[in-house]
């Protein structure tokens, strides 16, 4: 199979969006296009976690560029899952934004375009260009994030753009050093697999700095403090289903490039690259737990918590152990689903109530049922709680942890998450079970104080259903080929 | 080539990058937004002229590509680009009140490119005994300046070219460490620069349309735990 063609649906469906018909297609399009990447994207990882190759019809000129292991087939069926159920919802949850319909072509022009950036992250073996790609999505996204085009989108947009890239220019000269070091180590292919055969020779003060440099410069992206000023904006005010693929899947990318760097780094003794995940990973968690205390706006809320998850991400992989590694795969997968779940939860709020405050929201479950049933499910799954998928991943971490005598980092960690989870717990029982101001004087009036259901579109119910059965299901049973794919993955992180 | 030639190229060199300094400097303090235009169209001719003199100093032909990318690019496409996407009225602003005023900014400037040679010329040693030139330190300069002037300025167009010259300087450095990097990368990197130009022209015309003003620092309205956040009509 040519993994190649993974690329071609988001291409061409992005420029069918933009021929004006009459009704506008662009939503079915949009779905279409995303569901022949999920299946593609599921065949390639099927053949991968059964041992196969999908690059075996490629020459050694392609080879140069593209390389797909177990690691990038897990990014890659992240995306086009999100990617599917995130299109699912765009449906109907851009329906009720009376927009006209270039708006809406726009919109799905960019979505599609956001999703083909994505996808060539993982697929492309080249450092330099997938720094390029990842240049890419911030800018196919900047759109998206500034769509609704108020004052606060396009502050969000804008801070968004600038500090990401100027994370992309530190992190360009990081690969330029990188390539550098590889020169003056003997040469190689400059490809990801090329670097880990050529690192032991390579000198270390250059390997390190170019370490630390695209570590800075990606990170921002990523969302670590202190680089994550913009993320809560960006991650808030971007349309919910932009959110989702954001927060869900564009941090968990851009993760996976820096993922790359650890096995290079530990062929040179001395290298410290787990050290720094370590640092780095605890001050995210730790300051993501407190901050996520004092939100009021609950989509910030669930942005606060994906820099929190790509803290204990990076944490993990810190704490070098192989059960460790799994683990990390484990939440880069609970993270991307149950994430991109919650805000189609939150989105579903903003639809019945019309407003981001914390504050205001009071007694959505009698509002709207299903929005609210999604809030709490949402809420119990980002912060952990059994036996939902997240649970068993962040289980796993802490005991991986303590089997490696990490004992203060583990210690920290599990304080943080506990933190955490009463953080986001806290703020959705407000909202979803919360007594509202007025339902005093209400009832006293009318005697119920029940204002009038609000009906989700139909097929924003459908997408919170199908990202909810991987958050359900993963908690209590993970499937053989994707544990073969999980085990693939983490390996590919140690030499 | 003899020995004159190679050190008159390597002189040159040095010159090139060292006017690339200045310029970079220049960025930080210009005020107004057509005279930050003109000292980065001027900064990506200084970086074509290093990467056609280290071309020819090592024999690396593409190098002469990054120059002719470079030639067509920064000074020809990007200013088109700005004009078609940009408000009107985004050259003639001049910035009043910067975060820091000009001395101190120079100042904190010249601080920083003292830690860029601490930084560079170890990397460039270890790099081989070839990059001993210039172009490292000054590049780890310009992408220090370039970020420092993000963080100074407020004015849409200054902001944009602190980007684009924190790029030029992570280039200025690239071309002399990694001079092999293959055509179709560098061809990248320079149509990469050209979509930034694009999208932030966009960004900065709904930002003029929306709120009326291009000095996009100034807006500050998303921060955690206001009392009263704007509520902002947010649909869809």
């Amino acid at each position: 199979m040519n993994v190649i063609a993974l690329l071609f649906p988001p291409l061409i469906a992005a420029m069918l969006v933009c021929i004006p018909f009459r009704r506008s297609r662009a939503p079915s399009v949009t779905v279409v296009s995303c569901l022949i990447v999920l299946a593609l994207a599921a065949r390639m990882a099927w053949r991968i976690a059964a041992g196969g190759s999908v690059t075996e019809g490629l020459d050694d000129g392609w080879l140069k560029w593209i390389a797909v292991d177990g690691l990038s087939a897990l990014i890659l069926l992240l995306i086009a899952f999100v990617g599917t159920t995130a299109a699912v919802y765009s449906v109907g949850y851009m329906a009720h934004g009376n927009l006209t319909p270039g708006k809406l072509r726009l919109y799905h022009a960019n979505y599609n375009l956001f999703i083909f950036s994505m996808l060539a992250i993982p697929l492309l073996a080249e450092p330099t260009l997938v720094w390029i790609v990842v240049e890419l999505t911030t800018l196919c996204s900047a759109l998206l994030v500034s769509f609704e085009n108020t004052r606060e989108a396009l502050e969000a947009a804008w801070k968004y753009v600038v500090l990401s890239l100027m994370g992309a220019g530190i992190a360009l000269f990081g690969f330029l050093v990188l390539f550098a070091a590889m020169q003056a180590g003997g040469g190689g292919t400059y490809t990801w697999a090329g670097l880990i055969t050529a690192a032991p020779r390579m000198p270390v003060i250059l390997l390190q700095t170019a370490f630390l440099l695209i570590l800075i410069g990606l990170g921002t992206k990523v969302g670590l403090v202190p680089m994550h000023t913009w993320l809560p904006d960006a991650h808030s005010q971007a349309p919910s289903p932009v959110c989702a693929l954001l927060s869900g899947i564009e941090t968990t990318s851009i993760l996976y490039v820096i993922l790359r760097l650890f096995p290079v780094m530990q062929a040179v003794p001395g290298a410290h690259a787990e050290t720094w995940a370590l640092v780095l990973g605890l001050i995210s968690v730790g300051t993501a737990a407190f901050l996520l205390l004092q939100v009021s706006d609950y989509k910030r809320l669930f942005a606060f918590s994906t820099v929190e998850h790509m803290g204990i991400i990076l944490t993990a992989i810190g704490l070098g152990a192989s059960a460790a590694d799994y683990g990390a795969m484990q939440q880069i997968v609970n993270h991307s689903v149950t994430k991109s779940f919650c805000f189609y939860a939150a989105g579903a709020t903003l639809l019945t109530m019309g407003t981001r405050e914390i504050a205001a929201v009071r007694g959505l479950i009698r509002r709207s049922p299903h929005a609210g049933a999604a809030l709490v499910f949402g809420g119990l799954a980002i912060s952990g709680a059994p036996p939902l998928a997240i649970f068993l991943s962040e289980f796993a971490i802490l005991k991986a942890g303590l089997a490696r005598g990490h004992y203060v980092v583990t210690g920290l960690l599990a304080a943080f998450i506990v933190i955490a989870f009463f953080g986001v717990m806290v703020h959705v029982n407000r909202m979803v079970f919360g007594a509202s101001a007025n339902a005093a004087s209400e009832q006293n009036h009318s005697g119920s104080e029940i204002v009038g259901t609000f009906r989700l579109p139909f097929s924003c119910r459908l997408a919170l259903i199908l990202a909810a059965v991987p958050v359900l299901v993963l908690g209590v049973y993970i499937p053989k080929p994707l544990h073969d794919l999980l085990t693939m993955a983490a390996a590919a992180l140690t030499r | 080539m003899s020995d004159t030639t190679k050190q008159l190229l390597e002189n040159l060199n040095a010159l090139a990058a060292g006017l690339f300094l200045l310029t970079a400097f220049g960025i930080v303090a210009m005020r107004q937004a057509r005279g930050c235009l003109n000292l980065f169209i001027l900064q990506s001719l200084l970086l074509a002229a290093s990467a056609a003199l280290l071309g020819l100093r090592f024999g690396a032909h593409h190098l002469y590509g990054v120059a002719l990318v470079n030639l067509i690019s920064k000074p020809i496409i990007v200013p088109w680009l700005l004009r078609k996407t940009s408000p009107a009225g985004i050259y003639t602003r001049r910035e009043i009140d910067q975060v820091l005023n000009i001395p101190t900014a120079l100042l904190i400037a010249l601080a920083l490119v003292i830690g860029a040679y601490f930084l560079g010329v170890p990397l460039a040693n270890a790099a081989g005994p070839e990059f001993h030139g210039p172009n490292v330190p000054i590049g780890i300069a310009g992408l220090l300046l370039g970020a420092f002037t993000l963080t100074v300025r407020r004015e849409a167009m200054p902001l944009l070219i602190g980007l684009l010259a924190m790029e030029n300087g992570a280039f200025l450095a690239g071309i002399s460490i990694a001079r092999d990097l293959g055509m179709l990368v560098e061809l990248a990197i320079a149509t990469d620069g050209l979509i930034i130009v694009f999208i932030m022209g966009v960004l900065v015309r709904a930002v003029q349309k929306q709120i009326g003003t291009t000095a996009i620092g100034e807006l500050a309205s998303l921060k955690e735990a206001v009392s009263q956040p704007p509520v902002s009509k947010a649909m869809p």
